[in-house]
């Protein structure tokens, strides 16, 4: 059906050489410019968090007047490294702990044979469709009912469970060869032991991207952290900055240096591991 | 399932002929695996139980409740109901809402796809590109909006800086419902497209380079390459993210709501999942928010049914 154009555009093949380099210069620059537009935002709060009250918002790109005033502040005149301290505890916690129950969960529907476990897979599966905001009003009694509001278990405990992990290390135990717990268990190995010392070293690669990311999306938490306590000392880093900004309205300064110093750890934590959390999204897309 | 398996198992665990022998260690082994199997899935299935699939029921359940701040409950049928059939804010959420969702998803389809066909191509510096349009991800939704903010700021926002610099009339962006709204849906899009552009390129890295090798010798051009080849093979992945971010902005946009807009101006930007918040925090309107909460449930569930009979569904391996 497509043989009409295919014949037009052959009849105009011989300039076809030039065109392929312009196009691709025209294509670099494209690139280059929709690159500079998703950075400049980030690139525009760094660096405003090195101007002072005055000059924060003269729309220089660069400060003129460096200062780090702005993050002494912000530590100094609020428990800015109590917040820092309970998303990393917190997120931290959820991370291991996820890990660990999601690889033996997908162990078993990945390489136990046991009836029903097809259908407890799907079952499983399903809890991806309900979003957390949905959930998020009972979710709320639950906790309460459970007396985990206004502690740290509360931030960490309903955060942990989430079908997504258990779903792709599902997905990658299901691709390990037989061979090697066959000869485990030949030899007398529980499946206790074959999880710990065959199944989960082999996952260290899934497991590093996985982290990653669930470290990711729990330091980046705000909703569940707002809804579940009040306690100051609990308060999470996005709570800060949520507060903070409602308090210092114009400061700009102050808020941007705390935004900064929020987001600083997460985009280490890209460039250090970009390769692992780009694998990690792809996975997701392609099962 | 199950039933499929334990033929193959039976052919390798008994292959002697003394089947009756063999019977006793077998069945104790199976029943051994069964009991490894419950311990191992027990923290998470219960957790799941818990923290998921309870609350879901309960959400249902609490919208026949009026609750009344801590602990009373009162069956009032489909009081909540009735009540949300008259509530012209809630009305006037869902009307955003569905503008936001037909909005924001085929703009973010489109640019992410965009974005990955870009990023697709051997250019020079191509890794230092896809980590530029990646990094907004990765900074969190309450970062992103205090940052927007600032940079959308009327007197001296940069955006408007920028806008005057060039001879237009700077917009109060934040200041009006309608562009508030679209402020938010921009926001969205600068944020998610690299995620949906890792996504794409994933979809479009599975496709066989000799398609394009063999379209290229036909002579075809771009536009055709991309509608006879690319468009085809990669609908499973069009359809995983029409899927995700529909479902995504349905329910989702509340942090940002939060930091950027707090639902105004003029309830502009007050999303439906924004006025069941307020509802159940803001008024502890909890079995009313239920109702409205499992009302834009059944929307969700509606929409992905339509999506996935209108696309002819994606297929979602289950890896068997």
């Amino acid at each position: 059906m497509a043989s009409d154009p295919v014949a037009t555009r052959s009849g105009s093949a011989p300039g076809g050489g030039r065109g392929r380099v312009s196009s691709r210069t025209g294509l670099t620059v494209l690139a280059v410019i929709v690159s500079l537009i998703s950075l400049f935002p980030v690139l525009w709060m760094v660096t405003s968090s090195f101007k002072t009250r005055t000059t924060v918002t003269d729309g220089n790109p660069l400060p003129r007047d460096f200062t780090f005033d702005n993050f002494v502040y912000v530590f100094t005149e609020v428990p800015f490294a109590r917040y820092l301290w309970n998303s990393f505890f917190t997120s931290a916690v959820i991370t291991v702990v996820a890990l660990f129950f999601h690889s033996m969960a997908a162990y078993a529907l990945a390489r136990l044979r046991f009836p029903g476990r097809d259908r407890l897979f799907g079952a499983i599966f399903a809890t991806l469709l309900v979003t957390p905001p949905v959930v998020l009003i009972p979710l709320f009694m639950v906790a309460r009912q459970l007396h985990l509001l206004d502690s740290y278990a509360g931030l960490i405990v309903p955060a942990v469970f989430n079908a997504f992990g258990i779903f792709l290390l599902r997905q990658f135990y299901l691709q390990l060869p037989r061979e090697l717990e066959e000869a485990a268990v030949v030899d007398g190995c529980g499946h206790w032991r074959v999880y710990w010392n065959i199944v989960l070293p082999m996952s260290r690669p899934i497991l590093s991207a996985l982290a990653i990311f669930f470290f990711l999306a729990n330091w980046n938490a705000f909703v569940w952290p707002l809804v579940a306590t009040s306690d100051q000392d609990l308060t999470v880093v996005q709570l800060g900055i949520a507060s903070f900004q409602t308090q210092y309205g114009s400061n700009w300064n102050y808020i941007l240096a705390a935004a900064t110093v929020a987001a600083l750890p997460m985009l280490l934590l890209f460039f250090a591991f970009q390769r692992q959390i780009v694998e990690s999204v792809k996975t997701s897309g392609l099962k | 399932m199950s039933g499929v398996v334990t033929p193959e198992r039976r052919a390798t665990t008994a292959p002697a002929g003394a089947s009756s022998a063999a019977r006793g260690p077998r069945l104790r082994r199976e029943r051994r695996e069964w009991l490894a199997a419950g311990l191992f899935l027990a923290p998470d299935v219960l957790g799941l139980l818990v923290f998921v699939a309870i609350p879901m029921v309960l959400s249902f359940a609490l919208s026949f409740f009026q609750v009344s701040g801590f602990g009373s409950y009162e069956w009032i049928g489909l009081g909540n109901y009735r009540r949300m059939m008259g509530d012209p804010l809630f009305w006037d959420s869902m009307k955003i809402t569905g503008l936001y969702v037909v909005v924001l998803v085929p703009v973010l389809f489109c640019v992410s796809l965009g974005l990955g066909l870009l990023v697709k191509q051997r250019l020079p510096g191509v890794g230092a590109y896809r980590t530029a349009l990646f990094m907004p991800y990765v900074i969190s939704l309450v970062v992103v909006g205090v940052l927007w903010k600032f940079l959308l700021d009327e007197q001296t926002g940069v955006v408007n800086r920028a806008m005057r610099a060039a001879g237009f009339d700077g917009a109060s962006w934040l200041g009006s419902p309608g562009l508030a709204l679209g402020c938010v849906i921009a926001v969205t899009v600068w944020v998610m497209m690299g995620y949906y552009m890792i996504i794409f390129l994933a979809g479009l890295q599975e496709i066989p380079r000799e398609y394009y090798e063999a379209a290229r010798l036909d002579g075809a051009g771009p536009w055709t390459t991309f509608r006879t080849i690319t468009w085809p093979l990669l609908r499973p992945t069009s359809f995983f993210v029409l899927l995700m971010s529909t479902v995504a902005a349905l329910t989702g946009g509340l942090d940002l709501i939060f930091v950027l807009t707090n639902g105004g101006p003029a309830n502009g930007t007050s999303l439906a999942i924004f006025y069941i918040y307020q509802q159940a925090f803001g008024f502890g309107e909890y079995g009313y928010a239920s109702a409205m909460g499992s009302f834009l449930v059944l929307i969700m569930v509606i929409v992905s049914a339509v999506l996935f009979t209108v696309t002819r569904g994606g297929r979602f391996d289950d890896g068997e």
